[in-house]
């Protein structure tokens, strides 16, 4: 169903209804809050016919990852979802799907990790996930998050790619909040992500061995092959986005920029968050501030040159991360930027704002705060602290 | 002398109606009927609406996550042993997540006592089925019912060798108590599987199904839960009868007996005096 006029979607319903014009073969889940409304809603299109998938109810995330990775590698088109302590169970088996290559999709609405319990937004979950080789793209509505999941399949499985992908989108935020959502035609989904059957793949009559033992001789190579994949990937993510903009009339870019053509200070952001960041840039534009931001929409592979090309005439640039990374000096986020800035042999003033754990509400005055501060360190050259924690109270 | 009140804990954020408040009376109840304090007792609980249950009474609690419950309350108890250890879980919790946990735990006999709150469904994230959901049962994720056989956790248990097994209805407190009461008697590790109604998720297993069905194993004459085969037999029933009370039980030493370090004084208590090693590092060296 194309919809000329959108219609109401949580994010997580969104997703669900790709995932049925998408025509997977294979959904394998556990429940966990926030994500469980997109595999109730998988199972009712099964039960109803509307989508021809084996509904694999299984009794742990780590079996869901499994079975997802399992069905994959006999060529099937596969989904599973999960969040918060459901995504750090999969843990280990991310890093074999994305060494087996492996085109398997997910979806993961972010969410806090414990202790204590909170089944808030921020992105305790997806950190611990960078280095597991795994495709991860960032949404910041309803809208993108069923669009960067029709690309998910079309990047996964480029025979250039062939590598698992995960969509987040924020728990609760995105997961649960109903907006307008265009839809488009299952024969455009189709069509743009064709069905094909894997060439290397398990098949009895040309039998091949997954996830053998790797000797010292053997396993550097295998594992620098997945890294490079992944980092060559940026160009069929980026080729990706720009076929979809055809059909849909949306592309998003692997960063993107608001105000940022003569912006003194910038913002970068992923996520919901962006979304209060560019209604505050808007408001202090009419003000007549420089300001600008950058949604970072790919954290793996990380866009480094789209970056760099956006930030080199900025007088102070902001880095929010909505998660930690304790003992680490800088938050995750921050981390990625000042190596591309560090790598670019730019020097730029940077700080880092941390903002939004476990649900903790940003508003657009906390935003106008930080590009306050932002302000004064264009003005004086000089970092006085780098480091924020956003309404941290005590 | 130990009371209800001393147990008392905060406000309750169950459904009015919830099978969890029978469980909770009854689970303060035995502890007042035994005269064990709070400060002895720890509950170690899940990821659940069952898991909740410590938070509404006063006592030392370790709530952990979703399905790991029983290597917590293991090591906690190796540690302590004189502690009254509690793991408190659901059917999600306990029969699929941390199913793995269940069987090792029944292996080492550790003095663990583990209530189980089985609703036959997942309450906490809304209604979906779970491993003790009934064939053919429509829930919000098996639209078209349940397809999997129910895990059975009373043949389960008997089948690994478990020295305590019994059922209870979070409809009949006093038989609760006396079954909490006797798996906190019992030597080892004690499965006590609950069957407690979702008011709300589920409208197939409601208090009126459980009490048509539900009925005491002590009342029939001639049952002997000291027969494992008996027990397995007995284990079987489940529809349009389903038997409540010790389905088996077997003396035999629990895990923190075998070792004989803490058998004068819990680990916990013991210094650590470095000259009792002298010798032994003078050997080495």
């Amino acid at each position: 169903m194309k919809t000329v006029e959108p219609i109401l979607l949580s994010g997580n319903l969104a997703e669900a209804y790709a995932i049925k014009q998408l025509d997977v073969d294979v959904v394998a889940a556990y429940p966990i809050t926030p994500q469980t409304t997109i595999i109730e809603k998988i199972s009712e299109y099964v039960a109803d016919g509307e989508l021809d998938a084996n509904f694999m109810l299984v009794e742990s995330e780590h079996s869901a990852i499994s079975s997802c990775l399992s069905a994959a590698s006999a060529g099937a088109r596969v989904f599973t979802s999960t969040s918060s302590q459901g995504l750090l169970l999969m843990h280990e088996i991310l890093f074999i799907t994305s060494a087996l290559r492996l085109p398997v999709v997910m979806a993961v609405a972010n969410r806090s990790v414990s202790a204590p319990i909170n089944i808030w937004c921020d992105h305790g979950d997806i950190m611990p996930q960078r280095d597991v080789g795994w495709i991860q793209l960032f949404a910041e509505s309803a809208q993108e998050a069923y669009d960067k999941l029709i690309q998910a399949y079309r990047i996964a499985e480029d025979p250039e790619v062939r590598l698992p992908v995960m969509v987040n989108t924020d728990g609760i935020i995105l997961s649960h909040t109903y907006e307008p959502v265009f839809l488009l035609e299952d024969s455009e989904v189709a069509s743009f992500v064709p069905w094909k059957l894997y060439p290397l793949r398990l098949d009895p009559e040309n039998p091949l061995t997954m996830g053998a033992f790797g000797y010292p001789e053997y396993y550097f190579e295998t594992r620098y092959q997945s890294a490079k994949a992944l980092e060559d990937s940026i160009n069929t993510i980026s080729e990706v986005d720009e076929k979809f903009g055809e059909i849909s009339g949306r592309k998003y870019g692997t960063v993107s920029p608001f105000r940022c053509e003569d912006a003194d200070v910038i913002l970068i952001s992923m996520g919901s968050i962006s979304e209060t960041i560019r209604a505050t840039v808007r408001k202090l534009r009419e003000k007549g501030e420089k300001v600008g931001m950058i949604s970072l929409k790919l954290f793996r592979p990380f866009p480094f040159k789209e970056m760099i090309s956006l930030v080199q005439d900025v007088k102070a640039v902001g880095v929010v991360d909505r998660a930690f990374s304790p003992g680490a000096a800088v938050g995750p986020v921050f981390n990625d930027i000042t190596s591309a800035l560090y790598l670019s042999k730019m020097s730029v003033p940077c700080v880092n704002f941390f903002a939004g754990l476990g649900g903790r509400d940003v508003r657009m005055a906390e935003v106008e705060d930080m590009f306050e501060k932002l302000k004064e360190v264009a003005n004086t050259g000089v970092v006085k602290e780098h480091r924020y924690y956003v309404g941290l109270r005590g | 002398m130990v009371t209800l009140k001393d147990y008392q804990g905060g406000e309750t954020a169950w459904c009015p109606g919830c099978g969890n408040f029978g469980i909770l009376v009854a689970v303060k109840k035995a502890l007042v009927e035994l005269g064990i304090s709070p400060h002895e007792v720890l509950m170690v609980s899940g990821i659940g609406q069952s898991s909740k249950l410590p938070h509404y009474m006063k006592c030392n609690l370790f709530n952990g996550l979703h399905g790991r419950t029983l290597p917590v309350a293991t090591a906690a108890k190796l540690v302590n042993h004189r502690l009254h250890v509690f793991a408190v879980g659901g059917d999600g919790d306990g029969y699929g997540e941390g199913g793995n946990h269940l069987i090792h735990t029944i292996r080492r006999n550790i003095g663990v006592k583990y209530l189980v709150h089985n609703n036959q469904i997942y309450g906490l994230t809304k209604g979906q089925a779970s491993p003790t959901s009934d064939l053919g049962f429509v829930t919000k994720s098996t639209p078209r019912g349940v397809v999997s056989t129910p895990l059975n956790p009373i043949s389960l248990a008997l089948a690994l060798g478990a020295s305590f097994v019994a059922r209870s209805f979070s409809g009949d407190v006093p038989h609760l108590v006396q079954m909490i009461k006797e798996a906190v008697n019992h030597r080892g590790f004690a499965l006590i599987d609950i069957l407690q109604p979702c008011v709300t998720f589920n409208h197939l297993n409601t208090y009126s199904w459980y009490k048509e069905r539900v009925y005491k194993m002590g009342e029939e004459e001639g049952y002997d839960a000291t027969e494992r085969l008996a027990a397995f037999k007995k284990a079987q029933e489940w529809g349009e009868r389903i038997p409540i009370g010790v389905f088996y039980k077997e003396e035999r030493p629990a895990f923190e007996e075998l070792f004989p370090a803490i058998e004068d004084m819990p680990l916990v208590n013991q210094k650590i005096e470095p000259k009792q090693f002298e010798r032994l590092i003078k050997e080495f060296m």
